[in-house]
């Protein structure tokens, strides 16, 4: 299953506060529409189900306390730095590295 | 000629953080802020990003002046003090915080600190809790107050605590879809500590609307629950849990809030040298500090729920005393019919404090009982039996559990794993809790950068040289 596949279902619901400026993210080649503000988290998972696998299982991860304390939600960008999705706003034109892998 | 001022860093900028950085500037004093938040606040009292527009009503609901008026007095004070927002503390040692924050890795000395650190939801594992759309409680609160995000739709609510139905009040407020409020606490827990309910006055007034409410709105509230399962095909779908009749039922969503109430944030005050103790009521290790906040003479002052989770209101009371108490030590005059009056606040909200937790008990019960198949080191994904095999090894502690099974071994340091992973050594073991100690505090307190750790090295290296 990929993480962030068109159509599927999205893990985050939008119920307020869409009247902000749209940015563009990038996950892998693929452009995600977001609003500013979003933390890279919310950009994700509004187009998505999934930030990441787990390292030791066949699971999907998608964050879990949104508050910087669980390390669930790390993403890596394309320049291959590490970064948290719950606590990085994202900014227009941000690149992730698509995880989707074999 | 005066000796150089005594430097002061309160780390955190949340009600206890704010209100001790605004009662040291009112009596002359330039603190050092530290806050991990890029705008103050804390968890509590975060404010969302720029451009947002909901007004603090919206935000904080009954609690919106007191959100307001915690960012106001910050924002006041702003001029007089060294703010310094997205910036973590990382390390404490010898006087010396490492920080990193947005220019990079720093070092920031001081003579006292005063600690703010505030809490984290509590998290009793069950199967299927890593599936892709289950949160924390405050995490679920964070989405929609910070993001204007619902976790799901529909959303369940699962565990016990008063963010239970606060946080399911706000989604259905907001208009998400709430599909169950589902409480492992019963009515039942609750009558024994009402006198000491009442202790809470106005907030014990507010719980029982919040609890009540869902009822009105036809939200399925279920209390006496077990949690059974959560499921689904890579990512949430469902919840089962048995209701109070041993009856199983499944409720389909694709957001699920957890949390058990929250849990102090002890690692700073640990590598800060000071001593920890057992509590039995929130069975976790605990900075020791007296009523004002004093952990280490004149050094170490603890504020908030960072020193044992009491609450917001509580948090600033007790920021407020823990600057008088440095104040006090250091020789500078305070008004002591304040600090009488700040006590007398602060003891009756413990009172009402303690009847809560006995209210809405956690059921670390349940975390002894899991299937050995799950998952309770979400980070490293080490399972309950995996604990349990490494009994054989007969690890007399937590630590040396953890270096048998790696649970705790993860990014998040047992932050979220470590309260359960107790559970299941001392069951396993047949001891109490309190035997199997707790997972040490280490430097650094959250991950870094390869890259940040190389260049404090470096720069402590450099340091080394130059003396």
């Amino acid at each position: 299953m990929s993480t962030q596949s068109p159509g599927a279902t999205c893990r985050l619901v939008r119920v307020a506060e869409t009247e902000r400026p749209g940015v563009t993210v990038f996950h892998g080649a693929r452009p995600l529409p977001a609003l500013a503000g979003d933390t890279l988290l919310t950009a994700l998972l509004c187009n998505g189900v999934a930030l990441r696998r787990s390292e030791f299982d066949e699971g999907l991860r998608a964050g879990f306390c949104n508050m910087g304390a669980c390390q669930d939600c790390w993403v890596t960008l394309e320049d291959g730095s590490r970064i948290r999705a719950c606590t990085t706003e994202v900014q227009d034109g941000m690149r992730i590295r698509a995880l989707d892998g074999p | 000629m005066s000796e150089r001022a005594p430097a002061v860093l309160i780390v955190g900028a949340g009600p206890a953080g704010t209100r001790a950085a605004e009662t040291l500037v009112a009596h002359g004093v330039r603190p050092v802020v530290v806050d991990e938040g890029l705008r103050s606040g804390g968890q509590i009292y975060r404010q969302p990003p720029e451009g947002f527009s909901r007004p603090a009503s919206a935000l904080y609901g009954f609690e919106a002046r007191k959100a307001e008026a915690v960012h106001a007095a910050l924002a006041a004070v702003r001029e007089s003090i060294d703010y310094r927002p997205g910036t973590l503390v990382w390390n404490v040692e010898g006087g010396v915080a490492q920080t990193l924050g947005p220019e990079g890795v720093g070092r920031i000395a001081f003579d006292s600190l005063i600690l703010a650190t505030g809490a984290m939801d509590r998290v009793i594992p069950f199967p299927g809790w890593t599936l892709p759309g289950a949160f924390t409680m405050g995490g679920a609160q964070v989405a929609l107050k910070a993001q204007g995000c619902a976790i799901g739709e529909p959303v369940v609510f699962m565990g016990t605590g008063p963010l239970l139905y606060l946080v399911a009040y706000q989604y259905a407020h907001a208009g998400a879809r709430v599909a169950a409020i589902l409480d492992t606490s019963s009515a039942a827990d609750a009558l024994p500590v009402l006198p000491g309910l009442l202790w809470g006055g106005r907030t014990f007034a507010k719980g029982l609307w919040y609890m009540t409410w869902p009822r009105t709105a036809g939200i399925p509230v279920r209390r006496g629950i077990v949690p059974v399962a959560a499921e689904g095909e890579g990512a949430l779908e469902a919840v089962r849990y048995r209701d109070r009749r041993g009856r199983e039922h499944r409720v389909a969503c694709t957001g699920l809030g957890i949390g058990y109430g929250v849990k102090s944030e002890v690692q700073l005050a640990e590598l800060a040298g000071c001593e920890m103790a057992f509590d039995p009521l929130a069975q976790q290790w605990l900075p020791e500090a007296d009523g004002d906040g004093r952990a280490r003479d004149g050094a170490v002052y603890l504020a908030g729920d960072g020193a044992g989770v009491a609450g917001a209101d509580a948090a600033e009371l007790r920021g407020r005393l823990a600057a008088l108490a440095w104040l006090a030590d250091h020789g500078i005059a305070v008004d002591r019919g304040e600090r009488a009056r700040l006590r007398a606040k602060l003891r009756r909200i413990m009172r009402f404090r303690d009847a809560l937790e006995r209210a809405l008990p956690v059921p670390f019960h349940l975390a002894r009982a899991l299937p050995d198949e799950t998952v309770i080191c979400r980070c490293e994904v080490i399972t309950a039996g995996e604990i349990r095999q490494g009994r054989a090894l007969d690890p007399a502690e937590l630590n040396r559990a953890k270096a048998y099974t790696r649970v705790g071994m993860g990014r998040c340091q047992g932050r979220v794993c470590g309260p359960a992973a107790a559970q299941i050594l001392a069951d396993a073991r047949g001891c109490d809790v309190a035997e199997v100690g707790r997972l040490r505090g280490q430097a650094p307190v959250k991950p870094l950068g390869i890259r940040a750790g190389a260049l404090a090295a470096v720069e402590d290296n450099s340091r080394a040289a130059s003396i």
